[in-house]
Order: C-alpha cells, then structure tokens, then sequence
C-alpha cells in the first residue's frame, strides 16, 4: 500500500469567529493523498477550493479537524516549525506564476534552498540548473523572469516548487493564466515530473479534460467533497 | 555562515535596486541631511574653535589677585539693639599679592597648572609732546608670560625681548599718538613717577581697546614706576585644560586665600553663547535627524505595501518570519550607509567651497575649519544606525504580513 502525503481529519474552516457574520467555508473535509499520486481538484468558484489548498499548504490553519503532513500531526506546531515544515514538504505552484521578479530565472529556482540555508553553493546552483533543464529553460537561467513569457515564467515556478524535493505540490490553476498551447504544456510537463519523481501533485483546475487526464478528480461544492472519481 | 545572513542581503539589496527610483529618492533625501549636518558640525565647531583660541590667547587661564578690602563695623548690635550705620565700600588701591614668591612656587607645584606668570599692573600716562594717552601698564616677567599670552604670535613690529628702559605698545595707542619703533616714550604714573621709555615692540591683540590701553614693561620698570617695588598685583596662571580653569580657581582660592578668577567667569557672557549656539545647531541637527528618520521609513512603509506579493512568496517558500524582518532592517541600514556616505561627499563639497569663498578682505581664510575623518564616520555610524531604527516598524509590518493575504496581493 502507497504511503499516504498529507491526509485531512473532519477539517472546518470558519471565518469572523464569535461575530454575527460568522461564515464556515470547509464543513468537514476528509480527504488523503498518497505518495506519486496526481490528483485533480475541482469545483465551482466560492466553494473553497484556495481556503483548502492553503490550509493543505500550510499558510493557514483549520478552525477545527486536523491535518497531517507525512504522518505529523501539524495543529500543534508552532509558527516557526509550519513554516519549517512548508519549506521542506510542500512545493507552491500559483496560477499567476508569483515569482519574485527581482531575481532571475535561476535565483528563482534556489530562493527555497537559499531561504533553508541562508547562503548558496555549488550544489545549490547544480540543483537549480538541472531544474531548468527539466522545464526546458536553461538556456534562460539568467533572463529576470519580468522578462519571460507567462508560460516560461509557469515552467520556473514548477522548478522552484520542485527545488526541495517535496512530497507535495499544491497548483492553484497552474494553466488558468495560460493559452491552450502553453498550458498543455504545462500540464505535461508536471504529469512527467510526477512520473519521473514520484511526487504528488494536487491541482486545482477549472479545465474539466485535464481533470480527467489525473490519477483522480475531487470534486468540492460549498464547502463539501460531493464525489470522488478514481480513473 | 548563517551568521553572514546572505541572503538577507541578497534579498534587500535587489529590492533596493528594483524600486530604482523610490531609492535614488531617499538616498539623495539621506544625503542631504547628512550633509547639512556634516557642513554645520565642521563650520560650528571650526568657529567655535576660533573664538576660543582669539579669546584665550590674549588673556590667562586664571588670574590670582589680593582679595578685595572690605569694612568691618567696629561695633556689633547686641541683643535687642539696633545699629544704624552707613557701611561705604573701600576704594581698591593698586596693592601687592602677599608673600607672592611663595604662591607662585605653590602654583608651579600643581599638576593642573602649565605656567605661573606673576605681573604688575597699574595705571599711567603715555606722554608725547602735549599729547597724552591713559594706558594700563602691565609689568611682565617675559619668558613667563610668553606662556600665558603668546605675544610673539601677536607682534606686528620689533621684538615682545624688552629690557629695563624698552616698552611694547599696541597698534591703535602707535597710531594715535603718531610713533613708530625705537620712538621714545615718556611714562608717568599718578605717583609722579616718570620714565622716558623706548618702543622696542608693537603688537596686535585683534582688539581695540586693548591696542590702544595695553602696554608691556619689564617686571621691575612698572614696580619702580607704580612706586610697588618688590610686589605683584596679580599672579596669571596657564592651566592644562581650560574648561577646568573654574574648578581649578575655586581650588586655589581655597588653598590660598587669594582671588582667583577663571578666564570662565570672567567671560560668562562669552560662555552662554557658545551654549546657547551650541544647543541650537545641535537641535537643528536633531530635527535634520528626524526628518531624515522619517523620510526612510515613509520609504520603507510603501515598499514593504509593494512587497507585499514578494513577501508572500517569501514566506509561502519556507522563508521565516526574521528573514523577512531582517531583509527590511538590512535595507533601512543600506539607505542610511548609502545616503550618508553620499552626503558626507557633499558636506565636504559644501566645506571645501567655504574655504575657498569666505575669506577676509586680506585674503586669508576667516578661520581654520578642520575635516576631521572622525565627524565623517561619526555620520555614517548615526545615518546607518537611523536607517536601522527607522526600518523597524515597516519590517515588523512585513514579518507579520499573513503570507495567505500577501499572496492574494
């Protein structure tokens, strides 16, 4: 049996605690993801779809439920251990490509290993550049990324997800921002990465084909799992 | 190598770079209150400077003179009785410091103490022809006094080496009386003592007044001529450090009974403007200090406002909260090096033209303003410091920016 990434117990999320306007957006969430999986998550605008990926990343906490990231529980950690944790485990992958644009392509790729470790090596720019390869970039290594095109600029944010070699990979519509052309190739390329490394991928998208081209589809309505379809 | 916070570094010194203009604009804005302040403190304290030397080296440190007469009523009101008596204050006649050659060995001991000058003066009457002039006639031990007034800085013709029949006079009591040097002058006292005397010296105090009152006999001349033969009036002392001439009065007044009065006290007027310009260029600077304080971290408020995405990423990347802090406080510094490296370039622009402008009408600079390396570090310290402080709040502001808020932008 896979081993499991991240799994998710009776997750709530409410916002404005204790005041008349009290909302609960997640009402219960269980939900696992094991290790190589590429799962596609799904559902109309509003139903929670980002409150759900940022509490799967770390970035924000659930009111009640618990979450556990390679089998450690996370609700009792502190503000510096999550962000430890983030760091280490998760890889962010953003539907407006979020890069830092004073940097290059290739500073982009290390900004996870040089956060971790304060200073770069060798091996760091080693790692960043075998990165590039992978996404077809090298030869752009050194192009400020405000230059790049939004589909390049996608590509360096997959490697810098991919830099500390996480367990998990959370896009938030990675091709959402893209033409057809670029996010197929977007697409393929993190379908070949989960291939090649084993590393789990939960994407949220809107594009009912590319959901179907994943492992399995979750699909959220307000607030809820209403199904889940394994391929 | 953590401790290098590289990259820290990295991350504010491309932020600073990105936002090109917002920091060519607080730079310059650093720059220039440090300038202003480098060019006030260099000017200030180059005049002060001045002053203090014009006015030390034409007077002593201390002067140690005989203490003021005073009455005393013979009869003394008893219990129950009133005494009606007009007490009038004595008329101070020119007399001699008691046992004088003991004091001043007494003064040569102490270690506070560089010179011990013992002098006579007194009124007397310059005569030439049917003119005359009223001057103060100073009988001096020559190689003493040197020590305590540099006349050989001040003489403007002859020699300050007087023997017993020679007299130094000042520029304005030369001209007013029409002679020149090795003219002969004839000196009589109240007394009806008189000397004719020849002009071996002619000095310049800088000060009217004291160019034309001012004359300088041998010790012994002015003894003979004021009829005070073996006495001093006054004994002036040098002191090692001159803003302790006060304390060191005061201690010698104790241990001597004998006036002593401090070229301090006797210049307090001199003293509470200093102060007074003092403290206000200091507040000036102060104030320059704030504004600039405030000009950096308005700067940073904005930029950590237009960081916010980055912050996001930063912090969504397993970048900790003290990274994010640090990355702010590290540019804050950077602005504040920057900008007073620049303005101290600029405050020495500024003090170089001064030099070169303000002058005297004779062409000689109007006083000496030295550029000490010491302000220039000294500025740059403060500047960065500022910065520093001045980054705290807007990178608390970052640290605790909510990365999921940042991201959303």
């Amino acid at each position: 049996m896979a081993s499991t990434v991240l799994r998710l117990e009776a997750v709530r999320k409410s916002y404005a605690i204790g005041t008349p306007v009290e909302t609960e957006v997640l009402h219960g969430i269980d939900l696992q993801l094991d290790k190589g999986e590429f799962v596609a998550l799904t559902g109309p605008s509003g139903s929670g779809k980002s409150t759900l990926l940022n509490i799967m990343g770390l970035l924000d906490r659930p009111s009640t439920g618990k979450l556990f990231i390679n089998g450690a529980e996370t609700s009792r950690m502190d503000e510096a251990q999550l962000t430890q944790l983030r760091g280490q485990a998760i890889g962010f992958v953003f539907q407006t490509h979020l890069l830092l644009t004073a940097f290059t392509a290739l500073e982009n790729v290390m900004m996870p290993m040089l956060l971790q470790r304060g200073h770069p090596d060798e091996l760091m720019r080693e790692r960043a550049l075998t990165l590039l390869e992978q996404v077809g970039l090298s030869k752009w290594q050194n192009n400020l990324v405000s230059n790049m095109s939004g589909g390049q600029q996608q590509r360096v944010a997959i490697a810098r997800a991919l830099a500390l070699n996480p367990s998990l990979v959370l896009a938030d519509e990675p091709t959402g921002n893209l033409d057809t052309k670029a996010a197929e190739s977007v697409f393929e390329l993190m379908r070949k990465v989960n291939q090649d490394s084993g590393t789990t991928f939960l994407m949220v998208t809107h594009n009912v084909a590319m959901a179907q081209r994943c492992d399995r589809t979750v699909d959220l309505v307000d607030g809820m799992i209403v199904s889940e379809q394994k391929k | 190598m953590n401790s290098l916070l590289f990259f820290e570094w990295i991350a504010a010194i491309r932020f600073l770079r990105e936002g090109r203009m917002q920091t060519l604009f607080i730079i310059s804005g650093v720059a220039i209150g440090v300038g202003v302040i480098v060019f006030m403190s260099a000017l200030l304290s180059g005049l002060q400077a001045n002053l203090f030397y014009r006015l030390l080296s034409s007077q002593p440190h201390i002067v140690l003179e005989r203490p003021k007469q005073v009455v005393t009523p013979l009869h003394k009101a008893g219990p129950g009785q009133q005494l009606l008596a007009a007490i009038q204050t004595p008329q101070q006649r020119v007399s001699s410091v008691d046992q004088w050659q003991k004091v001043r060995d007494q003064m040569r001991l102490r270690k506070d103490i560089l010179a011990v000058s013992p002098t006579v003066t007194g009124p007397a009457f310059a005569v030439k022809g049917s003119s005359n002039q009223a001057i103060s006639l100073t009988g001096i031990d020559i190689d003493q006094y040197i020590k305590i007034v540099p006349l050989h800085e001040k003489m403007v013709a002859g020699t300050y080496r007087v023997t017993n029949n020679d007299i130094i006079i000042g520029t304005q009591l030369a001209e007013d009386m029409g002679m020149q040097l090795y003219d002969k002058l004839r000196v009589t006292t109240a007394g009806g003592a008189n000397r004719t005397l020849t002009i071996v010296g002619i000095f310049d105090f800088g000060n009217r007044s004291a160019n034309q009152r001012t004359t300088f006999v041998l010790l012994s001349t002015a003894q003979n001529l004021l009829n005070l033969a073996g006495a001093v009036t006054s004994i002036d002392i040098t002191v090692a450090d001159p803003y302790a001439a006060e304390t060191i009065a005061q201690s010698i007044a104790s241990e001597t009974g004998l006036n002593a009065l401090s070229w301090i006290a006797s210049n307090s007027q001199f003293f509470q403007g200093m102060n007074a310009q003092s403290m206000s260029s200091m507040l000036i600077r102060l104030f320059v200090g704030l504004s600039v304080a405030a000009g950096i971290a308005s700067v940073l408020v904005v930029s950590v406002v237009q960081r916010q995405k980055d912050i996001g990423i930063l912090r969504a990347m397993g970048g900790s909260r003290g990274q994010v802090m640090r990355v702010f406080l590290i540019q804050g510094a950077v602005v504040g090096l920057l900008g007073s490296l620049l303005g101290s370039f600029f405050g020495f622009l500024l003090l170089t033209a001064w030099r070169f402008g303000a002058r005297n009408p004779d062409g000689t600079s109007m006083f000496e303003i030295v550029l000490d390396p010491k302000l220039f570090l000294f500025a740059a310290l403060i500047a960065t410091f500022t910065g520093l402080v001045a980054a705290v709040t807007p990178a608390i502001r970052a640290a605790r920016l909510d990365p999921v808020v940042a991201i959303r932008g």
